[in-house]
């Protein structure tokens, strides 16, 4: 049985800072005092400086991520002169060319591009203030198909079908040769009887030409992007799929998250684009790194919630089933959330976090000791780059990087370590996890 | 601290009172601390929520702080927040959280 | 700070200190925890 190969990963960026106003908390926050549009708009950035910004190009592949290392924070105030629109491994893209493929990606007419006035109960879209189009509701009386939502379902597909088209053609896969999707996404896809029946797989892969596929959607949170590998490369290694294409559409809901605390510090509102990623999975091809099914992490149910269960579970169990120490994995790549993004609202330094507790279960293992924890991080860890896009961050950000550091010979063996916060949904007060290594060949 | 909390926080005091009653934080940074810390003792400092102006003077401690934790057993200490002890940078949160509990019983 | 016989709210943040634990350790301090949540800030 063929292991699962790694053969390409794509990301993609959308610039939408007509769209922030859109965000959850934006929204909420407009609604009480609608002066915070203002603030918001005053707040703004160009596409330029969303295509110069360090961590953009980190995500699409032009600069490593721990390169940031090197560049002061805040990172928003040291553009790249050498940037550029197209990435290694992905591309930014502008707002205008978003509401195009928002339309194109639209099925049932409920994106209308036009300059005339935004009937009522739809969601106008703008370009700085000016009025382009709108998103009407899919049914006038379901309130899973408000006018909101079908923009973000939208949002997500569009976002996501960038993203794959970019590995397809990276790749140069034939779509037709793809027997399955996972779709990662965090939104519902329903109607106001099956509020999150689900499958944009499926409708992402009709738009790409996958007509050889079926697929569906992964929901876990921010943890979905681990599982979809991991249940991608099983399939491979199973014999069942030869070509399997995992992806994730952007979140509306996240943009401007964070914002009060931008504006507070009169900085730009980062959280100004979605973001999206594609990966095609495929038998061992002699080149490209695997994803090791051997070694798989999963916080269980019966782990325990303490920082210590959740870390043995998703890193010291694999690398003792594999007979590794912690310093063997050449890179973790933990949730990579921009600390630019999180740190002036009061989040702290996600990344870091994350990668201090590795080093602190090394500690607890024996294998390092307390003063050399920063020099471990250092090491293995590094800058978080991602936008607070959800479940884009958790991990899998770093597997373009990987990939090409894998296939030129400098990496051996890179750890994803994703995280999904299931409390949120109130079904569950636990906590989820995923891990999993990719190995050179 | 997120509006529905403050309202399920201000529930719980209206329902069993603020006598010996006590906070226990989990805050990993000092500025989630300070937030949290700050809203339960003099009410919310942002003036947004159901605790705004509502000062609260409950005892605010972090978790890990000495006075909690020397009096656990080492082995659950051990198992429940040693590592986080080494994970987190204590010394920047205690301090914050120390500040506003001498506030409170100065004010 | 005495728990014992005390009303504990605990709040956890996922990156920090999960409410559980938080809960958990009051517990075996002796406090009566009357509320436990965890935040998550992304």
């Amino acid at each position: 049985m063929p292991e699962a190969a790694l053969l390409g990963a794509s990301y993609a960026l959308f610039h939408v800072p007509d769209l922030v106003r859109y965000g959850s908390k934006p929204s909420r926050q407009i609604a009480r005092d609608p002066t915070q549009l203002d603030a918001i708009a005053a707040h703004l950035r160009p596409y330029d400086a969303v295509v110069a910004y360090p961590p953009n190009q980190a995500f699409i592949g032009n600069l490593a991520p721990e390169a940031l290392e090197h560049i002061e924070r805040p990172r928003f105030r040291q553009p790249m002169e050498s940037a550029r629109e197209q990435g290694a491994f992905g591309r930014i893209f502008d707002q205008d060319a978003f509401y195009a493929r928002l339309a194109a990606a639209d099925p049932f007419n409920l994106v209308h591009l036009s300059d005339a006035e935004p009937p009522e109960n739809t969601t106008p879209l703008s370009r700085q203030g000016s009025a382009v189009g709108w998103v009407e509701a899919g049914h006038p009386e379901d309130l899973s198909q408000t006018p909101e939502l079908m923009l973000e379902n939208l949002a997500c597909k569009t976002s996501a079908i960038e993203a794959a088209r970019l590995v397809l053609a990276q790749t140069e896969t034939d779509p037709a040769s793809i027997e399955y999707v996972f779709n990662t996404g965090e939104e519902a896809i329903g109607d106001r009887y099956q509020r999150g029946g689900g499958n944009l797989a499926k409708a992402v892969a009709e738009a790409i030409g996958c007509t050889s596929a079926t697929g569906s959607d992964v929901k876990a949170f921010c943890c979905a992007p681990a599982h979809a590998l991991v249940l991608a490369a099983a399939t491979i290694r199973a014999g069942l799929y030869q070509r399997v294409l995992v992806i994730g559409g952007g979140s509306v809901a996240k943009l401007g998250m964070k914002y009060e605390g931008h504006v507070r510090k009169d900085m730009p509102v980062l959280e100004d684009v979605l973001a999206s990623m594609a990966f095609i999975l495929g038998p061992e091809d002699g080149r490209s790194p695997v994803l090791n099914l051997d070694a798989v992490g999963r916080h269980s149910v019966g782990a325990g919630s303490t920082p210590q269960a959740i870390y043995t579970a998703l890193v010291s169990e694999p690398l003792k089933k594999l007979g590794l120490r912690f310093a063997d994995v050449d890179r973790y790549a933990v949730e990579l959330h921009d600390p630019d993004v999180t740190e002036p609202a009061g989040s702290g330094n996600v990344p870091l976090v994350n990668y201090r507790a590795i080093a602190a279960l090394a500690v607890m293992s024996g294998q390092l000791t307390a003063p050399e924890m920063p020099a471990f991080v250092k090491q293995h860890g590094m800058p978080g780059y991602v936008p607070t896009q959800g479940h884009i961050p958790s991990g899998v950000p770093y597997l373009g990087h990987a990939r090409a550091a894998m296939l030129a010979g400098t990496m051996q063996r890179a750890m994803v370590i994703a995280k999904g916060s299931l409390f949120l949904g109130k079904m569950t007060q636990l906590a989820d996890g995923m891990s999993f290594m990719l190995e050179a060949r | 601290m997120d509006l529905d909390d403050q309202a399920t926080i201000q529930q719980v005091v209206d329902k069993v009172g603020t006598e010996d009653l006590v906070v226990l934080l989990g805050s990993p940074n000092p500025e989630s601390a300070e937030l949290y810390a700050a809203t339960v003792t003099m009410g919310d400092p942002t003036f947004a929520g159901p605790l705004a102006g509502i000062p609260l003077g409950l005892p605010v401690f972090h978790i890990l702080e000495p006075e909690i934790v020397d009096q656990l057993p080492p082995d659950v200490f051990a198992e429940q927040l040693q590592m986080a002890s080494l994970t987190l940078d204590t010394e920047p949160i205690f301090e914050v959280v120390q500040r506003i509990r001498s506030e409170m019983l100065s004010a | 700070m005495d728990l014992h016989n005390k009303r504990v709210i605990a709040i956890g943040e996922r990156d920090g200190v999960q409410g559980e634990v938080i809960r958990d350790v009051a517990a075996t301090l002796g406090a009566n925890v009357v509320f436990t949540i965890t935040q998550c800030f992304v």
